[in-house]
């Protein structure tokens, strides 16, 4: 009945930093302290609670970052995974999410999951097609968009989020399945966790360990690039009031000044 | 090899066509391109609005049971390509379905996405798209280096749909090739929450509330200004991430995109992740206790002053009106 769990961590520079952008590639800046990405906190949360509910098993966390960036995988072993896979090679600079998930999707396979875990969408790179590209290049099916995660047998069953309410969705494992943020509760490192951290295995490799060509990751294999930035329209603030009791007056006003009322 | 054919995955709920796929065939018909028509289940019952919007031709699965979108139309849309039958771009909306499908097409085609497109055109033999970033203060531009079929996700609301005149699009039906476990994801019960008033994405006024409503019970004074100015209501991600409201409802960056004609503020800062979602209505209104709030510099009336005072007065005013 034990279970095992990779859960995909993106570590990136702190969001509440203002972010600047490489001057020749446009690309973000990732040089610094990385910190793991608050969305997948949630991914962590999710599969631990998962693997205790089964009784027994392993959480493998699993990331790509710059420079042997680790900070953000001590963070998850602190919560209480087990053990982690780090990517890092100078050769996955400037990598797509394609090139990202045929690396993400290389190193899952060694952990050998029946579930797999990952945010909907990163906070710096937001492309939400990461984890679907991972689950296509693993053969598994994928559920985006969960709010509640059930393992029983070989299937997952997942409330996923619509637009109009959720869908109770199953398929069979070895599934993908992504969390949005705010599911579940976050636990936060105790201090004997954060301890326990320090000795977890946490096993580093390059993407010839992977057996991946470079030509097909990185800033070769990626078939996008940026041409250009340029400043948006901004717009004009216009008049703003101190409320002295009859504030919503003035909402009235221009309510009925655009004819909405 | 100019741009001449485009795709544009279709999303159909209830029977209609979505607005974002209709913004979508308004986009791909601006290039000049040829433009047909992806459609998930039954091509044919929607024609004559894809033709309208100027499709010319629909590949129609047919039914697709309770399958997620993702796995059945890419791997249709992969064999279309590999039988030779390639466009040399395919649009989807960044919706829930849109990014699965998105996701599996790039690894079946071996081509990258482009994500969170707010334009789209073409230049030379590439597609170039706008991307907002920073809070939408600053626009990059992104291409594609190599091959098509280029696949381009593109955010709701980007564009107005506006219909062309054509006629019905052809119907041709496509096969859908079995992808065993991996298709395996399956939709067993949807449950509809109740909701009434028009969508948020479409509605005419919306009202969000934010943090500075205190407690997810206040939320309800959102809810009964929207009711009363017959339109939606919405949020900031900090009280959805709070749980007090579905992030279904949610405003900004990795929410939705609205473009009201009046956006109303409720105790929301305006960060730069969710005016990048909202500071395309036509008119802004926003109420915040502190002066130095963002949301300020772009609304085009403030209130400095408390939320619960000034709602209940309001909705008190706007009581038999409108
Ligand atoms: C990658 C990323 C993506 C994000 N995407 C989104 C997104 O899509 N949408 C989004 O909204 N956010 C998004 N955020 C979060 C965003 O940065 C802000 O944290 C969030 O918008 C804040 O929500 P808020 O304005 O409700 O809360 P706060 O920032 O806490 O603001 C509350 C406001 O209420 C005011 N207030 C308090 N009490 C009262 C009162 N009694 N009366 C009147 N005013 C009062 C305060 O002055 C304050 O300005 C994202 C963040 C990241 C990092
Ligand atoms: N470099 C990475 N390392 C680990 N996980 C990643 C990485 N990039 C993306 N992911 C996972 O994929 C999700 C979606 O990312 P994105 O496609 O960037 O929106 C992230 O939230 C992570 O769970």
């Amino acid at each position: 009945q034990f279970m095992n769990v990779a859960v995909c961590v993106k570590q990136i520079p702190d969001p509440a930093l203002p972010g600047s952008l490489d001057p020749s590639t446009h690309a973000l800046v990732r040089e610094g302290k990385l910190i793991l990405d608050d969305s997948d906190a949630y991914g962590v949360e999710m599969a631990l609670r998962l693997v205790e509910a089964a009784g027994g098993g392993e959480v493998t966390l699993v990331s790509m970052a710059p420079n042997s960036e680790q900070s953000g995988l001590r963070t998850g072993l602190a919560m209480g995974a087990h053990k982690a896979i780090l990517v890092s090679d100078p050769a996955l600079k400037g990598s797509d999410s394609l090139g990202t998930a045929k690396v993400l999707a290389a190193a899952i396979k060694r952990a050998n999951p029946d579930l797999v875990i990952a945010a909907t969408e990163s906070t710096d790179g937001y492309t939400g097609t990461t984890p679907v590209q991972i689950a296509e290049l693993l053969g598994f099916p994928s559920v985006t968009f969960a709010k509640k995660v059930t393992v029983s047998g070989g299937t997952v069953v997942v409330e996923r989020q619509t637009e109009s309410g959720y869908d109770d969705v199953s398929a069979s494992l070895p599934a993908m399945v992504t969390v949005t943020a705010g599911v579940v509760e976050v636990r936060y490192p105790s201090f004997k966790g954060i301890m326990a951290a320090k000795g977890k295995p946490l096993e580093e490799l390059k993407i010839a360990d992977l057996g991946i060509d470079a030509s097909s990751v990185g800033w070769a294999g990626a078939g996008q690039k940026v041409d250009s930035v340029v400043d948006a329209e901004a717009r004009q603030a216009g008049m703003v009031i101190e409320d002295d009791g009859e504030g919503y007056a003035k909402i009235v006003e221009f309510l009925e000044q655009l004819k909405v009322i | 090899m100019a741009i001449s054919k485009i795709w544009v995955v279709a999303e159909v709920v209830d029977g209609n066509v979505t607005t974002s796929s209709l913004e979508l065939l308004t986009a791909a018909r601006a290039t000049g391109a040829t433009v047909e028509a992806v459609v998930a289940g039954d091509g044919a019952a929607v024609a004559g609005e894809l033709g309208s919007f100027g499709a010319s031709k629909v590949y129609s699965t047919g039914d697709l049971g309770g399958s997620l979108l993702g796995v059945p139309v890419a791997s249709a849309i992969a064999a279309l390509v590999s039988g030779g039958n390639a466009p040399d771009a395919i649009l989807l909306a960044q919706t829930y379905d849109g990014r699965d499908i998105a996701g599996r097409l790039s690894v079946k085609l071996d081509r990258t996405v482009l994500t969170n497109a707010i334009a789209v055109a073409v230049s030379g033999d590439t597609l170039v798209a706008d991307h907002a970033v920073f809070g939408g203060s600053k626009i990059m531009k992104a291409s594609f280096t190599g091959a098509g079929p280029f696949i381009v996700l593109v955010r709701p609301k980007s564009y107005a749909a506006e219909a062309s005149g054509g006629a019905a699009a052809a119907v041709e039906t496509i096969a859908v090739p079995d992808s065993g476990a991996s298709g395996s994801a399956t939709v067993t019960e949807r449950h509809m929450e109740e909701r009434t008033g028009p969508k948020l994405d479409e509605a005419a006024v919306v009202v969000s509330g934010g943090r500075g409503l205190g407690e997810a019970g206040k939320y309800s004074m959102v809810e009964d200004l929207a009711k009363a100015l017959h339109g939606a209501p919405g949020a900031s991600r900090a009280i959805v991430d709070a749980g007090w409201v579905p992030y279904s409802y949610q405003v900004g960056q990795t929410g939705k995109t609205v473009k009201p004609e009046v956006y109303i503020a409720a105790g929301i800062s305006g960060a730069t992740q969710h005016m990048v979602g909202m500071k395309g209505a036509k008119n802004i209104i926003a109420i915040n206790k502190d002066k130095e709030a963002p949301i300020f510099g772009i609304a085009d009336l403030g209130i400095v002053g408390d939320v619960h005072k000034v709602l209940p007065k309001l909705l008190e005013a706007l009581k038999g009106r409108s």
